[in-house]
């Protein structure tokens, strides 16, 4: 398997070489003469990206790609999937094998500026903690000297490990797996003692182990985590397009627009409605897309809120309180820039 | 008039010349297709602002690995990663190849045995065991073997000496005291006895056709010589028992559950096939010179270590070394089950946190190739030397 993923990079590589720049400046381009929206997401996350017994994949991080595809084509459909390991992703999408990537990615500077990549805005502001079962008797995470933790290889929940237990003089022991599946099996099945991520990973992590009520989470959160979809660095055109998809559905929340109530709202005199839902200026044109994509955003795939509490909120198992990402009205962080 | 003809050749119908000019070609094609690759990576990464350099061999990895075996901390470097990962991959390769060829061996031979039962059961093992997908004998070996076993607090205990548990297998580790010494250096003098001894044993067979058991004389010298050396040392020998303390066992040896499955499964997968190369190299060997050894009165164990092994090797090695190579490289499945090897924390960790993909991949293919040729030309060398002198 590792070999395959080996093989895959040395392939991504030449190929990366040999297709003598076809793709730069013209992400954009080429994503419109395919008919869809190649969207890297997570291996199977509950409330981010996971497939429902339908088959279909949903989540806040499918949300992204799902709002960008409607901007794009009107149509919240025209979106393909690939799958990838935390390891993987950056590479996946440095050789052009996905248009974006939208999978609890923490923005960090390193990955910002030296990837050839940019990230277009937070999704979700998330923190590091840590999973324990109860029967261990641990209360805090200063309590944790000696323990071995369970962790995703190639993620910054290593180096924030990492940093922690230095700066706390505690010795520990780190078993890394590739994917959060083999993660927390290995924490169910006792391998180690902490099951370490971010928060949300750690709630939806919890609903699948054999026993969910044995488990807590440790109150102390160890690191900030913006998690949000990232692009190449090289098509402005197509990075305003992911940034402005993402700021509708936060700003469609603010107005008040909903999946209901959207078609309704196209006759609102609010001037800050009509410019979102191209009732009034050429906002779309500027992105290149028709002037009517946030409406498409909004009717098919929702407001931020509404996608927040669907996904991970109180309306799925999660049940995630809004926290740091209600709107700023709202007593959280979540801000969008105004359409105008 | 024929001279004549010959030294009219033109040049470029010349056979020898044309094969030069031939190779050449190939040599420039391929070289300039390489550099092509290799100087459109840049300029492409360029473009796209992925900056590509080895400093960050220098850089603080900041991230804990679960087993090295030269010191290693979350404050070392990335240069140090490489050589933890490297390491890891040799040690469960060279510990799996010593298993899997002894096993191999034993196996390969037990289904040549004339009980019918040994025969049946040598062959059910190969057949069970070659025929499923080592990721799948690696997961069930780690999920459904090592997993299972009692937590820390519950563990196996064996005299409150061994300990079985889900997060290793922990044995007392010898600590040995300045006086130890003295056992090593018997041991280095036992090994030149035998050395010794062998070419003393062939003299008189030659001389006075009397043989004499050198491998059981060698055993006894090995194990002998150091053993008394011990005991008139006054037993220099500590022990470091592990111990219950907090979360985990502290002290003693302890092989994380990761090494033991990764080791357990790459053993079995090859021995399965080196048992299969073994008997075919055994029954390579005619019968006839099973039948002539044994005419001259040599018992069983003699005819098959001194007529048939020997001809069976020359056609055992040349497979065997692909195997070897194949559980090298087969070792990288480590990264699925967290065993620290190179591919799972040079190729996988350091890359993911460094974005450096075009260099650590090139890197770790590098290793693998270098690897690969070592144990070719070792297995070459010593096949040139085991292979029938014609005479």
């Amino acid at each position: 398997m590792q070999i395959v993923k080996i093989v895959a990079a040395g392939v991504a590589i030449v190929g990366m070489s040999v297709a003598a720049n076809a793709h730069a400046g013209k992400t954009f381009d080429s994503v419109k003469a395919k008919g869809y929206v190649q969207c890297g997401v997570g291996t199977g996350l509950p409330g981010f990206s996971s497939v429902d017994s339908k088959g279909q994949y949903t989540g806040l991080d499918v949300d992204v790609c799902r709002a960008v595809a409607a901007a794009m084509f009107g149509d919240a459909n025209k979106v393909r999937y690939t799958p990838l390991t935390a390891k993987e992703r950056f590479t996946a999408l440095q050789s052009g094998e996905i248009d974006i990537l939208s999978r609890n990615t923490t923005w960090t500077m390193t990955r910002d500026t030296s990837l050839g990549l940019t990230f277009a805005g937070v999704n979700y502001y998330d923190g590091q903690g840590f999973l324990v079962k109860k029967s261990l008797g641990v209360t805090s995470a200063k309590e944790l000297a000696g323990a071995t933790f369970c962790i995703q290889a190639g993620t910054t929940t290593e180096l924030n490990l990492a940093d922690y237990m230095r700066s706390h003089h505690m010795k520990y022991q780190a078993v890394t797996f590739d994917t959060s599946d083999a993660t927390s099996k290995a924490f169910d099945n006792g391998r180690c003692d902490v099951l370490t991520s971010d928060q949300s990973q750690l709630y939806a992590l919890r609903t699948q182990l054999k026993n969910p009520e044995g488990a807590m989470v440790l109150p102390e959160v160890i690191s900030k985590e913006p998690l949000g979809p990232v692009v190449r660095s090289d098509d402005t055109q197509w990075f305003n397009l992911v940034k402005w998809s993402l700021f509708a559905m936060k700003n469609a929340e603010w107005l008040g627009v909903t999946s209901k109530n959207v078609a309704e709202m196209k006759k609102s005199n609010n001037p800050n409605i009509q410019r979102l839902l191209g009732t009034s200026g050429e906002f779309g044109k500027m992105i290149g897309v028709s002037n009517a994509w946030a409406y498409d955003i909004i009717s098919q795939v929702g407001n931020y809120g509404e996608s927040f509490e669907r996904n991970v909120g109180m309306e799925s198992p999660l049940k995630i309180k809004r926290g740091l990402n209600a709107l700023w009205t709202q007593g959280g962080i979540q801000y969008a820039p105004p359409i105008r | 008039m024929s001279n004549h003809q010959a030294s009219a050749t033109p040049w470029w119908l010349n056979q020898r010349i044309r094969g030069w000019i031939a190779q050449l070609l190939v040599i420039a094609f391929v070289a300039g297709f390489f550099t092509f690759v290799a100087y459109n990576t840049q300029v492409n990464m360029q473009a796209r602002g992925i900056s590509n350099s080895l400093s960050f061999f220098g850089q603080e990895a900041g991230f804990s690995v679960i087993q090295s075996l030269i010191p290693y901390s979350s404050s070392s470097t990335y240069g140090r990663v490489f050589l933890v990962g490297l390491l890891n991959t040799l040690f469960v390769s060279v510990i799996g190849i010593i298993f899997a060829s002894l096993l191999g061996l034993v196996i390969g031979i037990a289904r040549l045995s004339s009980n019918w039962l040994l025969a049946r059961l040598a062959g059910a093992f190969i057949e069970t065991f070659r025929n499923i997908p080592l990721l799948l004998q690696i997961f069930f070996f780690y999920f459904a073997v090592m997993q299972v076993l009692p937590t820390a607090r519950q563990s196996f205990d064996l005299g409150g000496l061994f300990f079985f548990n889900n997060r290793g297998v922990y044995l007392p580790r010898p600590v040995p005291e300045p006086a130890f010494w003295a056992v090593v250096i018997a041991f280095v003098v036992a090994i030149g006895g035998v050395i010794w001894l062998r070419r003393w044993a062939r003299r008189r067979q030659e001389e006075t056709g009397q043989p004499f058991p050198v491998f059981w004389g060698g055993f006894g010298l090995i194990i002998g010589l150091p053993l008394i050396v011990f005991f008139l040392a006054g037993m220099p020998l500590g022990w470091s028992v592990p111990q219950l303390r907090g979360f985990n066992f502290q002290g003693g040896l302890v092989a994380i559950p990761e090494f033991t499955a990764l080791l357990l499964a790459l053993t079995i997968y090859t021995a399965a096939s080196i048992a299969e190369i073994v008997r075919s190299g055994i029954l390579s060997v005619s019968h006839g010179q099973t039948e002539a050894a044994r005419s001259l009165g040599l018992p069983n164990q003699r005819v098959l270590q001194l007529v048939v092994l020997p001809q069976a090797l020359r056609v055992i090695i040349p497979p065997v070394t692909s195997q070897y190579l194949n559980l090298t490289k087969n070792s990288s499945l480590a990264t699925a089950i967290g065993y620290p090897d190179l591919v799972s924390v040079f190729a996988g960790t350091a890359l993911n946190q460094t974005g450096q993909a075009v260099v650590i991949i090139g890197i770790t293919m590098g290793v693998y190739l270098t690897i690969s040729l070592s144990i070719s030309l070792l297995m070459n060398v010593y096949n040139q030397r085991v292979r029938l002198v014609e005479r």
